[in-house]
């Protein structure tokens, strides 16, 4: 068995148009900006993919990683808890324009109904939004006495994320509070595809120390010292680059 | 007369009980983590993903894997955990924290609180806020008494989208530490330059008294 992908192209070349895509990451710790610029690379170069369904929890960030997809035109949906940031120009001007749909879900609802796509539980019921305009329409049922709302679960057809450490298996460790999304995602998702900064051998990473079996894993590629997005933010960065 | 916004979190910080887990709202509420009475330790939850972080690291020295809900850079401890985004919420609303403290724009004598959109122009942001309202043994709210324009923030209803019902069990305000009981505001203690009367003018909803109003007195920080 070899997950292992030779390249970002690769790794990206089978989302398709209307495809529903996770993509990790709060804020900028654990985006996996390189994966995202390759599916920028490849619309600009075909014109594909595009009218995409984005699950992320916030809505990108200057002009690189999520925001320079949203920029592009990309996506036509986003599902996230918290569409502002220090620079959320892209995603602001795109939804008052109505050129982007925002689906809003608390964040603790976002990470359980993503961890139930990928542990086969179809709904559940959640204290939270209970009694506010995001509970609206949804189901309402007592338990012991509170009220509760049901939430349905959430799956997608790709998952894109940026974990530390990966073994051709599929095996994946993160770097401190990257993580946040990162298992939930890979687990939801049909086909999940990992950026690791160092790609090791089986064994190499101690059992008791992987946070993402394997088996929740599609896809795993390489990209040492990833950029960070606070970082290319910091110095002004855009995808693609402004021709000097 | 009034406390500053580092004075009401010097006030919400003296309640955070030794061995305390708590969650403190992005802005104004971080600060609390400053003014630990010495000899209690609190453990700090960040939503996405870390127990027992640090202070902030100097200027330059940011790892941006390691920052809070804020997205500000954070700094280890000994004991800092890790974990992902469906743990970190399990910790929220599974009843795990004891302490949550957000800020507001409205709470009501009902517990009710308003803290996450101030309608429907603007781009809408929930974020944690309305998973962090359950699940925290004790929820409160850090806010100034009255809003810019002088007008109370609290109130009988809240008049802007709710993101939680019935959930606010203290509010540290600029002028009154106040509990809710029982669909009530009840007064606890207020700073000592204003009379009940003047306060309960500031007040959109009536102050209820159970025992002694103690002086709310901070420090000059």
């Amino acid at each position: 068995m070899d997950k292992s992908l030779p390249d970002l192209a690769a790794a990206v070349a089978g989302i398709e148009d209307g495809m529903s895509v996770m993509i990790g990451g709060f804020g900028g710790s654990g985006g996996p900006i390189e994966l995202i610029h390759a599916l920028i690379d490849r619309y600009l170069a075909t014109g594909h993919p595009k009218n995409l369904t984005v699950i992320n929890n916030n809505a990108g960030n200057g002009h690189v990683g999520l925001a320079a997809l949203i920029e592009q035109g990309m996506v036509a949906t986003l599902i996230c808890s918290f569409p502002r940031s220090a620079d959320p120009v892209v995603f602001t001007e795109a939804y008052k324009a109505g050129r982007i749909a925002l689906d809003l879900v608390p964040q603790g609802t976002l990470a359980e109904r993503i961890r139930a796509g990928g542990a086969g539980i179809p709904a559940f019921y959640t204290p939270t939004s209970y009694g506010t305009a995001l509970a609206e329409g949804k189901p309402v049922e007592e338990f012991d006495g509170r009220p509760y709302v049901r939430e349905r679960w959430l799956k997608a057809d790709y998952a894109l994320v940026k974990a530390h450490r990966g073994d051709r298996l599929g095996n994946l460790t993160y770097r401190m509070a990257a993580r946040n999304f990162g298992p939930l995602m890979c687990a939801a998702a049909a086909v999940s595809i990992a950026q690791v900064s160092e790609l090791v051998e089986p064994g190499a990473i101690d059992p008791e120390a992987v946070v993402t079996p394997g088996i929740f894993v599609q896809g795993v590629v390489e990209v040492a010292n990833p950029a960070q997005e606070e970082a290319l933010n910091r110095a002004g960065a855009r995808y693609p680059e402004v021709p000097a | 007369m009034r406390l500053t916004p580092t004075q009401m979190a010097w006030r919400a910080a003296q309640d955070i009980e030794d061995g305390a887990y708590v969650n403190l709202g992005i802005g104004q509420p971080e600060m609390v983590a400053r003014f630990q009475p010495p000899g209690r330790e609190a453990i700090f939850h960040t939503e996405n993903g870390i127990l027992g972080f640090g202070e902030a690291p100097p200027p330059g020295e940011e790892d941006w894997d390691l920052i809070n809900a804020g997205k500000k850079a954070v700094t280890l401890k000994p004991g800092t955990a890790f974990f992902h985004h469906a743990d970190s919420f399990a910790m929220v609303r599974g009843g795990h924290l004891d302490v949550a403290i957000l800020g507001a724009y409205e709470v009501a004598e009902t517990g009710d609180l308003a803290n996450w959109s101030t309608g429907p122009r603007g781009v809408p942001a929930v974020g944690g806020a309305m998973d962090l309202v359950h699940g925290a043994k004790r929820v409160a709210v850090m806010m100034d008494h009255v809003t810019k324009d002088g007008a109370p923030k609290l109130v009988r209803q809240c008049s802007l989208p709710l993101t939680g019902v019935g959930c606010v069990t203290r509010v540290y305000s600029s002028l009154a530490v106040i509990d809710i009981v029982a669909g009530r505001f009840v007064l606890r203690e207020k700073v000592p330059a204003l009379t009940l009367e003047a306060l309960q003018d500031l007040t959109g909803a009536r102050l209820h008294l159970d025992g002694a109003v103690g002086d709310l007195v901070a420090p000059d920080l």
